[in-house]
């Protein structure tokens, strides 16, 4: 961004005023091809000189595009058009996609005294982002915040919903929001006349142009922000006996402190919905033990407890999957109404871990520390199973996993997630800081996955709490163990743990 | 088939005079090719010409009715040698390529073409992949036409003169006996304008003349003794005409008063950027009318001594705007100026950077900096002062790099997924890339592999590391592309001839996929006038490779898994080739989705394939999308307060591949993914089935819904 520094930017002298120049940002595939020959085509029957460019190439494979287009009013004289946009020299600007935007304003291509910003807010996501074993998703604020000061003016709207509601695709949506801006000195009816001879797809194009033009106008959709006080709360559907024994809990959560009690709640729904009412029972009973303990440390607690309890073994999965709840959802995701045919196949792999894990603990055990029984075990089990969930006999297998539900308290998986549980909480408990104690809880959000992610999450559990005992002396424990934690969940084999374990190995 | 058709558009090709043309700079070069009697055309395709190839192969039709030959030729250097056809008889012939690649490829028959010189007009259009959205080396193609001593035309970028270079280059190419390249740039390409078109015009003699009335004129082969008259021609003949031609043409132009203090030299493509820095700085109009002097060179080579010293006398200073590095027109030009002994200061490097694209930003600075030095005087108040610099955004730490990738879909993907699972199980391998979209397993999330030096040159690129001794084999990656372009001899017949050790992954998508999707030996497709179906594995067979596997469905990942580490850990010498095959999903999505979608509406039975992930089973980790990197597998943030991190989910682009389930069984991740076959148009019996299902399930699962509590968000 060094070139931007080095421009002597001339001011008042421009002879190109009466050329309008646009630039599309957009990642390769979103059809920024089609919305610029659409701009061109209204451009060229509006009477104007209009000249496209783009650099097809390489970057067409999802990576960032620019296209860019210059027009003057017809005259005798042919105009001389520049072939790629220029920094503070852009009359409009359109994003395709909320980063693309940033993007626009980083390269210089949006100005405040004369460019209209027209951005979409949804997000497609890079893969820089999607990757992180934790939350890598860029802030979008700073990027809208940007636009506030940088623009002329900013059209903001989620243009990639507005398109997709009408069973089409942004281009079109970008190209009604054009026409919403007034930028241009077309009639809306010249736009939606290139739409029509364009061939393919019209009505689709013209409903989502329309969606557009209305969401331009209507301007900014607010980017959603996760609400911090849990949503929700329902009484529960059930036997008249079950529901008594979850008024006898919920009763106990009102004891709790205010502000603890929407959260612990919806943990409790969690266990109870996990296992059952005396699960849930045992909830509140770890929870109250931290009782003493500030409503920070409550919190976290209830969040935390109510994950660790609920553990993904092979019981709570088949579960999930043979529900009729899993079904309204799956249909709804995949766009098929009720009575679709859905034929619907899971991709399982178990191994021997997993399996012992649904033995009773004593025999689980006996298996587990004899290396040549687990070898067999694997060599029984271990493969990937596609199961056909929509036909009977694959539903039926889950269904009956899933019945081994009220033995679950006496499996060897159980018996390992209670001590580890236990193990976890009491050092919570214990720390005498009590930030401390609630970065202890938090860690507990390393623990996640199946198999090896879930192996790898334990090791990155155990390094970061193994670094508890240099800690503990520091006045600034809690923000280290903060660090580490956050540190962890950069990457995927812990390089950046183990940078930062390092550093705490110099303090 | 490639990517993109041009039926529609090539119908304008047909036009004659009194039609106005619109269109694209690459159609408007092969009108322009039409008119001006070309015999044959022919190249490789490749950014930024794979559009022109692709226009070429759609106006098939419209070409034969005018008795052109087209040839979709299998590299640069067989385009390049086929201009061998205007060595004896007067047929225009042009080919494309992309360049600087396609010209380092090619130059082995330039130079031999060059050397005997042509009768007939021949032009190389290259396009010059330079600058932004490049995918190359950076590196300029202009040396070429120095060593070999073929002209460079390099116009502005404009539908007239570009349609004029074309003209001009033929007829440039034949009075001075020498090829000529015409030079166009990336976005010259794409630009899109109108020009006065002409009737064609049928070449006065075709490849089917010539073919049946031979010629040969000994002195034109490159043997000696005639190289040595050949270079004794170049010099004393066919550039003094060139050199004629140029002049009395007035191929290079010159723009604004004739007399001033200062003025601009630039190449031809380079005009509309320095047109439109003098506009912001108020020093021409709209429409080009400058107060600068400008010499514009539409030919850049050979250079004109005569114009250059005429331009420059009584200047103070000239300044040089010259795209890319070497500056050999800065050089060209001083050492002009000196020998005629003028006092004109010659600028250039100073106000321009020593190397890079000159985008619009660099162009305004270093012309308004030349000014400033120079020619204050002629700036208007305003362009005088420097204003303060625009302030620059604080985002660089928010906007995430968006490098291209594999397409949603892609066959490629699950290879590589299954390379970085090899690598898990056995350790780092050395591995060699190559040229096509499978170098995109450079990056995230793959981040496999170390160099790519070229097209069809991976296997050869390891062949170095070829220790019998070792306890670990090298481990190449080409594509079919560059397989037919170069690799069977070059990397394949090296690797059999020296017994090398490693193991070669060649990546068969059925196309040419990276450049657009253009058919290629062993494509599937039947083409109607190429011969396709030609099996990559016959032809490594052929080679002598004896340990050969080949892979119908890479989508398989525990099988591409399985395979490669059998071909690291086998105990056979020599190279182990692999041939991974499955179709380009780009291509396979455009050829079936508008079959599938007539077939759904006609009624017919239709299984519609996508997938899912069961958020409450997801856990967040996004281990799956650390082995995809696929586009429409992203991660979503739920509307739930016990969870911290978004889980993964897949958008409504997903084709089905089913890399994602494949990934999640192979490397034993997680129990999330679904695949979701959704039965449009069912038949008796589907229909059946399902009542019967539905019936049984919903029953169990209202039985354990009675004994249990429900929560309705859950």
């Amino acid at each position: 961004m060094n070139e931007i520094a080095d421009i002597l930017a001339p001011a008042g002298s421009d002879t190109t005023a009466g050329v309008t120049k646009l630039a599309i940002m957009a990642v390769g595939g979103q059809g920024g091809g089609v919305l610029t020959n659409w701009i061109t085509e209204v451009a060229q029957k509006g009477g104007y000189r209009v000249q496209a460019t783009s650099v097809a190439g390489v970057a067409q494979r999802t990576g960032a595009t620019i296209y860019y287009i210059e027009m003057a009013p017809r005259t005798d004289h042919l105009p001389v058009f520049a072939l790629a946009p220029s920094t503070g020299d852009i009359d409009i600007l359109i994003a395709a996609e909320l980063m693309e935007a940033g993007r626009a304003m980083m390269r210089g291509f949006v100005s405040a005294d004369r460019t209209t910003l027209i951005a979409s807010t949804h997000r497609v996501l890079a893969i820089e982002e999607k990757l992180v074993p934790g939350d890598g998703r860029a802030d979008p604020a700073p990027v809208m915040a940007q636009a506030k000061e940088q623009a002329l003016r900013a059209v903001w709207h989620d243009f990639d919903a507005a398109a997709t509601g009408s069973g089409s695709v942004i281009s079109a949506s970008l190209f009604g929001a054009l026409a919403a801006s007034g930028t241009l000195p077309f009639e809306r009816t010249l736009y939606e006349d290139v739409i029509r001879a364009s061939g393919r797809g019209i009505e689709a194009s013209l409903a989502a142009f329309a969606a557009g033009y209305d969401g331009a106008t209507a301007g900014v959709s607010e980017v959603e922000n996760m609400p911090d006080i849990p949503s929700g709360i329902t009484t529960p559907d059930g036997p008249a006996d079950l529901i008594g024994g979850w008024r006898a809990l919920e009763a106990r959560v009102e004891k709790l402190p205010e502000a603890v009690r929407p959260i612990s709640l919806r943990g409790l729904e969690k266990v109870v919905d996990y296992q059952d009412v005396a699960y849930g029972s045992d909830y509140l009973d770890h929870l109250e033990k931290a009782r003493e303990k500030g409503g920070g440390f409550l919190v976290e607690a209830a969040k935390y407890l109510a994950n660790a309890m609920c553990y993904d073994d092979l019981i709570r999965v088949a579960d999930l999957k043979t529900r009729a709840s899993r079904d309204v959802r799956l249909r709804n995701e995949q766009g098929a109404d009720r009575d679709a045919i859905v034929h619907v196949t899971e991709y399982f792999h178990p191994r021997a871990e997993e399996v012992v894990g649904a033995f009773p603990a004593g025999l689980g055990g006996f298996i587990e520390r004899r290396g040549s029984l687990m070898k067999a075990l694997d060599w029984l089990v271990n493969r990937g199973r596609r199961v056909r969930t929509d036909g009977l006999r694959g539903w039926l297998s889950l269904w009956m996993v899933s019945g081994m539900k009220p033995f679950r308290r006496r499996l060897l998986r159980h018996k390992i997630e209670a001590e580890h549980l236990e193990r976890w909480y009491s050092l919570a408990l214990e720390q005498s800081d009590e930030a401390l104690g609630i970065e202890v809880l938090k860690c507990r959000r390393l623990i996640k996955g199946y198999s090896d992610t879930h192996a790898r999450g334990l090791s990155k559990y155990d390094r970061v709490i193994g670094a508890l005992p240099d800690l503990a002396e520091r006045d600034d424990a809690a923000d280290w163990l903060r660090r580490l934690r956050e540190a962890a969940l950069q990457d995927e084999q812990g390089d950046a743990l183990d940078g930062a374990l390092r550093t705490i190995g110099t303090l | 088939m490639a990517e993109r058709s041009f039926a529609k558009e090539v119908q304008q090709l047909r036009v004659g005079a009194g039609t106005t043309f619109r269109g694209e700079g690459i159609l408007a070069i092969t009108k322009a090719l039409l008119e001006n009697g070309v015999g044959y055309v022919g190249g490789y395709q490749g950014a930024p010409i794979s559009h022109l190839m692709d226009v070429l192969a759609d106006a098939q039709e419209i070409l034969g009715e005018l008795g052109v030959h087209f040839e979709a030729n299998a590299s640069e250097a067989a385009a390049c040698a086929s201009l061998a056809a205007s060595v004896h008889y007067p047929i225009r012939g042009a080919v494309t390529f992309k360049s600087a690649v396609g010209t380092n490829v090619a130059s082995d028959a330039l130079a031999n073409l060059a050397s005997g010189g042509v009768k007939g007009g021949a032009l190389l259009i290259v396009g010059e992949d330079y600058g932004e959205g490049s995918s190359i080396m950076q590196e300029r193609s202009y040396a070429f036409a120095m060593k070999s001593q073929v002209w460079m035309l390099d116009p502005r970028p404009n539908l007239p003169s570009i349609t004029a270079a074309v003209r001009h280059g033929f007829e440039l190419s034949e009075a001075s006996n020498t090829p000529v390249m015409l030079q166009v740039r990336i976005r010259c390409c794409h630009v899109t304008g109108e020009f006065e078109a002409k009737d064609n015009l049928p070449p006065p003699m075709t490849v089917k003349d010539a073919l049946e009335n031979p010629r040969r004129d000994h002195s034109r082969v490159a043997l000696p003794p005639s190289t040595y008259s050949h270079e004794q021609e170049k010099v004393h003949q066919r550039w003094p005409d060139a050199v004629k031609y140029i002049r009395e043409n007035k191929l290079n132009e010159v723009f604004g008063p004739e007399k001033a203090r200062v003025g601009i030299i630039c190449q031809g493509g380079m005009y509309n950027g320095v047109i439109r820095a003098l506009q912001r700085l108020g020093l021409a109009d709209m429409y080009g009318e400058t107060q600068v002097p400008i010499y514009c060179l539409n030919v850049t080579y050979p250079l004109i001594p005569e114009e250059i010293v005429v331009f420059c006398g009584g200047k103070d200073a000239v300044l040089m705007v010259e795209e890319g590095q070497p500056k050999h027109l800065e050089e060209a030009v001083g050492a002009m100026l000196y020998r005629a002994g003028g006092t004109c200061k010659l600028v250039g490097d100073g106000p321009f950077p020593k190397a890079g694209e000159l985008t619009g930003q660099i162009m305004l600075a270093g012309i308004s900096s030349f000014m400033g030095d120079y020619g204050a005087a002629m700036l208007p108040p305003e362009g005088r002062a420097s204003n303060a610099p625009p302030p620059v955004p604080v985002l660089t730490d928010v906007v995430p790099p968006r490098p291209p990738s594999f397409c949603t879909g892609c066959p490629e993907r699950p290879i590589f997924a299954a390379a970085k699972l090899v690598e898990q199980d056995l350790g780092p391998h050395h591995i060699a890339c190559d040229i096509g979209c499978h170098l995109f397993s450079i990056n995230a999330p793959f981040d496999i592999g170390a160099t790519t030096v070229g097209y069809g040159l991976g296997p050869a690129s390891a062949a170095a590391f070829n220790a019998p001794d070792a306890n670990r084999r090298s481990i190449s990656f080409m594509g079919d592309g560059g397989f037919w372009h170069n690799g069977l001899a070059t990397s394949i017949g090296n690797a059999v001839f020296n017994q090398n050790d490693g193991v070669i992954v060649i990546v068969d998508n059925y196309y040419s996929a990276a450049t657009g999707g253009q058919d290629i030996l062993s494509s599937r497709a039947e083409n109607a006038t190429k011969s396709t179906q030609h099996p990559i594995r016959d032809a490594v067979a052929g080679m002598g490779v004896k340990w050969i596997r080949q892979i119908d469905r890479t989508y398989d990942v525990g099988k591409v898994r399985a395979v490669m580490t059998e071909a690291l850990t086998t105990k056979v010498k020599g190279p182990k080739v692999v041939i991974a095959s499955s179709e380009c999903s780009l291509n396979k999505q455009r050829r079936e989705r508008p079959i599938k979608a007539a077939a759904e509406k006609d009624g017919k039975r239709v299984v519609a394939t996508r997938f899912g992930v069961d958020e409450d089973i997801c856990t967040g980790d996004h281990a799956c999308i650390r082995l995809s990197g696929c586009p429409s597998l992203s991660v979503k943030k739920l509307d739930d307060p016990l969870r911290d991190d978004p889980v993964a989910s897949i958008d409504q682009t997903c084709v089905g591949c089913g890399n994602c389930g494949e990934v999640a069984d192979a490397a034993v991740l997680c129990p999330s993914f679904y695949q979701a076959d959704i039965v449009h148009n069912p038949n008796a019996w589907d229909r059946w089935w399902d009542r019967q299902r539905r019936k049984v399930i919903g029953r169990l699962q209202a039985r354990r819904d009675a004994k249990r509590l429900r929560f309705s968000h859950l």
